[in-house]
């Protein structure tokens, strides 16, 4: 029972990092309506920045703040190239958005080299209800829970946040209102960078990363972000929490390396449940 | 030059295409302050389109568009935003404003005063064109361009909200652009009228005068017009 109760903490924890991906893919989806391939790019130099940072001797914390607030900005930058001239359709900026998670492999390379990298999280155990689990878990689970509660508050409470919700509810309506949809556009990849960047150097304790971890987190958050539609925020949350906690049990008991191929199993078995209850589209 | 001396809005030769298709086609059109004016004509004729390019979201391929002062627009189908409150979305009606304080629209609608904590999706489709208006008097407008007031709304509904659109008129001095397919609601509330047909302007006129033109009469009034 206790080792059940270990791995699902260990799901749960992993899991929060791809409901943060997944988040991501989401708010950028809405307000563009791209399907950003460059999404675990930001999760990969999150947790590259982080790790440079602390070996120049910036203290934790402040390190990974700073790592966030750069892929966040390079969130922006990647929107500004791949919306590119306002009217470019969502479908050529998915292309550009995949070219530019191939540069970033080059650029990752260059930089940091082809070696994984880690660094040290929270250390130590923390015992809960006679379950030891890793404190690096208990943080990851209360930063995604907390910033999951900070994206509800601003895109449901500040003007800002309504208007970038106001351009994925209906991009004609808003621009009638005076709000420019394109730099919603880019705001919405920088949040989309923040939501990587945080998820990456959260992770990179747990997990190594390299220069091509993006596609393994990638995938996780964008399977996470279909269970909600694309569109659903809490769904995706919940689809990286069962996404995680499902490749954790597989890793546990069966084979670790099995564990993607089962939980996306698992994924595609919830969705096909989620659609013969909604039943038939109108379309 | 005194303001009110010149029109608020002058179009002039305008030329819209979408591709190969011409959707205007050298339109002339004028309001003045303080104007109530109605464009009316067939579906597909062109109108939204008009108001589309005077909004922005539709560029020109030729012809001149001045505007002198601040325009907003009541969509098409009211295009509200429906997983919002009410209120948060005529507040959104004031983004190029500073002021976003939603009392003035609420004393133009009380019910929606009632309706403020409400998601606009719920909203039966009067209240939701009530919310329409209000978000579009957020932007504080100098022409007021209402699209299909009357769309989908019944009559007693319409009546109000025409009857409310007069009332701000008359009060504030607003110009209004209704732009109709039913005549007979746009030639009864506005002074002047244009007809748009395949985008082109066929008529336009005093609505008094258009009202007793046999094209008019045949076309959008179903036969003779009775006082």
């Amino acid at each position: 029972m206790s080792l059940f109760l270990q791995y699902l903490a260990a799901g749960i924890a992993t899991g929060s990092t791809f409901a943060l991906v997944a988040t991501g893919f989401v708010v950028i989806y809405r307000v563009t309506g791209v399907i950003n391939f460059a999404q675990g790019v930001f999760a990969v130099l999150g947790g590259f920045l982080a790790y440079s940072l602390l070996h120049a001797g910036v203290a934790h914390g402040l390190a990974e703040g700073l790592a966030v607030a750069v892929t966040a900005a390079i969130g922006l930058a990647f929107g500004l190239v791949a919306l590119g001239r306002r009217g470019t359709p969502p479908l050529a900026s998915l292309i550009v958005t995949l070219g530019l998670a191939i540069f970033s492999y080059a650029v990752v390379i260059t930089i940091w080299g082809d070696n994984p990298i880690s660094y040290e999280g929270l250390s130590g155990l923390l015992a809960v209800g006679g379950v030891s689990m890793q404190r690096q878990y208990v943080l990851i689970v209360a930063a995604a829970v907390a910033t999951f509660l900070a994206l509800a508050l601003f895109f449901g409470r500040t003007y800002l946040g309504m208007a970038l919700t106001a351009c994925s509810s209906d991009q004609r309506a808003a621009r009638l209102m005076g709000i420019d949809v394109w730099r919603m556009g880019l705001l919405a990849f920088a949040v989309g960078g923040a939501l990587g960047g945080l998820a990456g150097v959260l992770l990179t304790p747990l997990q190594p990363v390299e220069f091509d971890s993006d596609v393994g987190i990638a995938v996780n958050g964008f399977a996470a972000a279909i269970f909600g539609g694309l569109v659903r925020p809490a769904t995706a949350f919940a689809g990286g929490l069962v996404l995680g906690v499902a490749e954790a049990m597989v890793a546990g008991y069966f084979r670790s390396s099995y564990e993607t191929a089962i939980a996306l199993a698992v994924m595609l078995g919830l969705m096909l449940w989620q659609a013969s209850r909604r039943g038939p589209t109108e379309e | 030059m005194r303001e009110g001396s010149e029109p608020l809005l002058e179009i002039h030769d305008l030329v819209v295409r979408y591709g190969v298709a011409t959707a205007l086609d050298g339109v002339d059109i004028s309001v003045r302050r303080a104007e109530m004016v109605a464009l009316v004509g067939p579906n597909g004729a062109g109108k939204t389109t008009l108001l589309d390019t005077v909004s922005g979201l539709v560029a020109a391929a030729a012809g001149r568009i001045q505007l002198r002062g601040r325009l907003a627009q009541v969509p098409e189908g009211r295009r509200l935003f429906p997983e919002m409150t009410v209120e948060d979305n005529l507040r959104l009606g004031a983004w190029r404003v500073r002021d976003r304080r939603v009392d003035p629209v609420y004393e133009l609608f009380p019910h929606l005063a009632e309706l403020r904590r409400r998601k606009a999706g719920s909203l039966s489709c009067g209240e939701q064109q009530m919310v329409a208006v209000g978000r579009a008097l957020m932007g504080q407008p100098d022409l007021l361009a209402v699209d299909e007031l009357s769309l989908g709304l019944a009559p007693q509904v319409v009546d109000m909200l025409a009857a409310h659109l007069q009332d701000l008129n008359r009060r504030s001095g607003m110009a209004i652009l209704l732009v109709e397919q039913n005549a007979r609601l746009a030639l009864d509330i506005c002074s002047r009228a244009y007809v748009i047909e395949a985008g082109r302007i066929a008529l336009t006129g005093p609505s008094e005068q258009l009202r007793r033109s046999p094209e008019v009469q045949a076309a959008y009034l179903g036969g003779a017009y009775e006082e």
